[in-house]
């Protein structure tokens, strides 16, 4: 009965756009597929959709091959980021579509209609023109359309991220809401994103995607305690995790001329040459700290992202007040050790704050 | 500096003004005097600079048996088979257009584009090229001086137009409106009639446009591939001329002939100020 795909491969041109997908997706969950831009995740859901189709693999449903369903019979839904709508058609019009497509009597439809605007917040835009509503409330619409055809799978193609700061926030919210309410235990919810935050409040499992390839499964609380490679402790963490290049000697983790007594937790490391990670949020100013040099400053909402370099080192360190600096100025810096993670020289996770190892 | 762009923007404006409108003008003029007002000089105001006379007016609907030229049945035969090619091409070439605007064909090194150029390339050929061959294709299957041959003929003019038009104007439709029509329920027909369609209203009302121009001044094959029984109203125009120029009568034949355009500018100008040809998608 579940949503499973094998070895799922598209490679239309010289890249891979899916490299074997596999995975198993579940009735009533919802699931998110993280990934950075043109990493594979819109022409996952298309192929779940079945837009697309791959070169190899196969996708099953409630024990049929999807594969040989065609896209109008397969009863999805899907959201894009672009907000898509039918222009021609009013508010009420597009979400009714797909239910007088499915020649649903006008009563029924009426009802199921008013319901689903109302979920999403337009009530009343009834029989306003698509082009008169804003991007938030167009992406409404689109919501609400998915939403009238209780379909059993549900795509959201990173369905937030063309909206500003705070629709952003107010819609993710909703949809929350929307699934916690509305989701029926018949239905499977998949959401892609590029956003790690979007990724950690959904908490449903997450599939972190990077060129086609699935580089880690598992709930999100895992993913960003122990991310399984370098690769992605970058893609779940924005800014992205701070990287370096780091060697133990002495008792000490040494980089860049920096000595840090080695916490408890990376004791047991056996590699002398390893990668050194540490989470912006994880690093501090402080007088007594190691003296790094200012390469850029962004001020973004309420925190400061500051970019700092010494040597080689590059780190990237948020502060949650908004401060200013120039870049070349001198600034100290102290590290959380206790949250240190370490990752041997190919990339995989050798030792993290939680007990995570992939070693 | 601002008050100079004006003066020579509306000196501009209104000198192409008086250029445009001078020779309707004119043949309105003529078109109501008779030899002796046509061979007084140039004369404008009725009544004032020379008797107005229906003469002009009167010959176009005459039959030829009364010393008339009878422009009506030529009128209709054009009406009819501007409006007929028109339609045919519009359908076609929208057709054609959406499958090479949407899908991939490929024989060997020819895809969509060549395809699409393969059609623009008909318009790009001097007509004189076709004409020899047009006019023994259509004396092969006995269909010259005929209306149902010239609606053949003039398919094959006005379809790269729509082609044209409706190729570029469906690639600025996004696919994915395609896409969530089918998620939504359609299959690829009900998709394109019922979704792509109804958002291409703009785009077609410009193809149209252009179809029913086109069609409707082309003078070279209907001469060529006309003699006897069915004659256009380019044709029948410019046979009024005999060895003494009837300018009277060509004037009013001329304007009757560009009413129909008129008509069709007037609508397209309402159509395009009401905006709805640049909003209809985002």
């Amino acid at each position: 009965m579940n949503l499973i795909a094998e070895n799922l491969l598209y490679k239309p041109d010289e890249q891979f756009h899916l490299n074997e997908v596999s995975f198993n997706f579940k009735k009533g969950n919802i699931y998110t597929i993280l990934g950075r831009t043109l990493s594979g995740k819109t022409t996952l859901l298309k192929t779940i959709a079945g837009l697309l189709t791959p070169d190899k693999g196969a996708i099953q449903f409630e024990d049929k091959d999807f594969l040989k369903v065609p896209v109008w019979e397969r009863n999805v839904a899907m959201v894009y980021q672009q907000f898509i709508n039918y222009p021609h058609l009013n508010v009420f019009d597009n979400v009714a579509f797909p239910l007088k497509q499915r020649k649903v009597d006008n009563y029924e439809i009426n009802d199921v209609v008013s319901k689903s605007l109302k979920s999403v917040g337009l009530e009343g835009y009834e029989s306003r023109k698509i082009q008169e509503l804003s991007g938030g409330q167009q992406q409404r619409v689109s919501l609400a359309r998915s939403l009238v055809k209780n379909a059993k799978i549900l795509l959201l193609d990173e369905p937030l991220v063309n909206l500003d700061y705070k629709l952003r926030e107010q819609l993710r919210e909703e949809f929350k809401n929307i699934f916690s309410q509305g989701l029926s235990e018949e239905s499977i919810v998949i959401f892609s994103t590029t956003d790690p935050r979007e990724a950690m409040e959904l908490n449903g499992e997450v599939t972190v995607l990077d060129e086609g390839k699935v580089l880690q499964v598992g709930e999100a609380k895992e993913i960003f305690e122990n991310p399984k490679t370098l690769k992605v402790a970058e893609i779940s963490n924005d800014p992205p995790m701070n990287i370096l290049k780091a060697n133990i000697g002495e008792n000490k983790i040494k980089f860049e001329g920096i000595d840090i007594d080695i916490p408890q937790h990376l004791s047991k490391l056996t590699d002398k040459n390893f990668n050194l990670g540490i989470r912006a949020s994880d690093i501090e100013l402080s007088d007594n700290g190691f003296e790094f040099e200012v390469e850029l400053a962004e001020i973004s909402g309420s925190e400061t992202l500051l970019h700092l370099k010494r040597g080689d080192a590059k780190i990237i360190t948020s502060i949650e007040e908004v401060m200013n600096f120039n870049i070349h100025d001198k600034v100290k810096i102290n590290f959380n050790t206790n949250k240190f993670y370490a990752f041997n020289e190919s990339g995989i996770l050798a030792s993290s704050p939680f007990g995570g190892s992939y070693v | 500096m601002g008050k100079l762009y004006k003066f020579l923007k509306y000196s501009f404006i209104t000198i192409w003004t008086v250029f445009v409108v001078a020779p309707f003008l004119w043949a309105l003029t003529t078109s109501f005097k008779d030899f002796n007002s046509v061979n007084g000089g140039a004369t404008y105001i009725p009544w004032v600079d020379f008797e107005p006379k229906l003469e002009g007016w009167k010959v176009l609907i005459k039959s030829p048996a009364n010393g008339g030229v009878d422009i009506i049945e030529p009128y209709f035969n054009s009406l009819f088979v501007t409006c007929t090619a028109s339609l045919i091409s519009i359908v076609l070439g929208t057709l054609s257009a959406y499958a090479l605007s949407r899908f991939t064909f490929k024989a060997g090194f020819v895809k969509n584009n060549d395809i699409t150029f393969f059609f623009i390339s008909q318009r790009i050929m001097p007509p004189i090229v076709l004409s020899i061959p047009f006019f023994l294709f259509l004396g092969a299957i006995d269909l010259l001086d005929s209306l149902i041959g010239l609606i053949v003929v003039y398919i094959v003019l006005l379809m790269p137009i729509a082609v044209w038009i409706m190729v570029d104007f469906f690639n600025k439709v996004p696919r994915e409106i395609d896409e969530t029509a089918l998620i939504d329920g359609c299959n690829p027909y009900q998709a394109f009639f019922k979704v792509v369609l109804p958002n291409s209203v703009p785009g077609l009302i410009v193809a149209g446009m252009f179809c029913i121009i086109f069609g409707w001044i082309d003078f070279f094959f209907a001469f060529i591939l006309t003699f006897t029984e069915v004659q256009l109203l380019p044709v029948k125009i410019v046979a009024l001329n005999s060895s003494i120029t009837p300018w009277w009568s060509l004037s009013a034949s001329a304007l009757v002939s560009v009413a129909p355009l008129i008509i069709v500018a007037f609508i397209v100008e309402r159509y395009l100020s009401k905006g709805n040809l640049s909003g209809a998608i985002k």
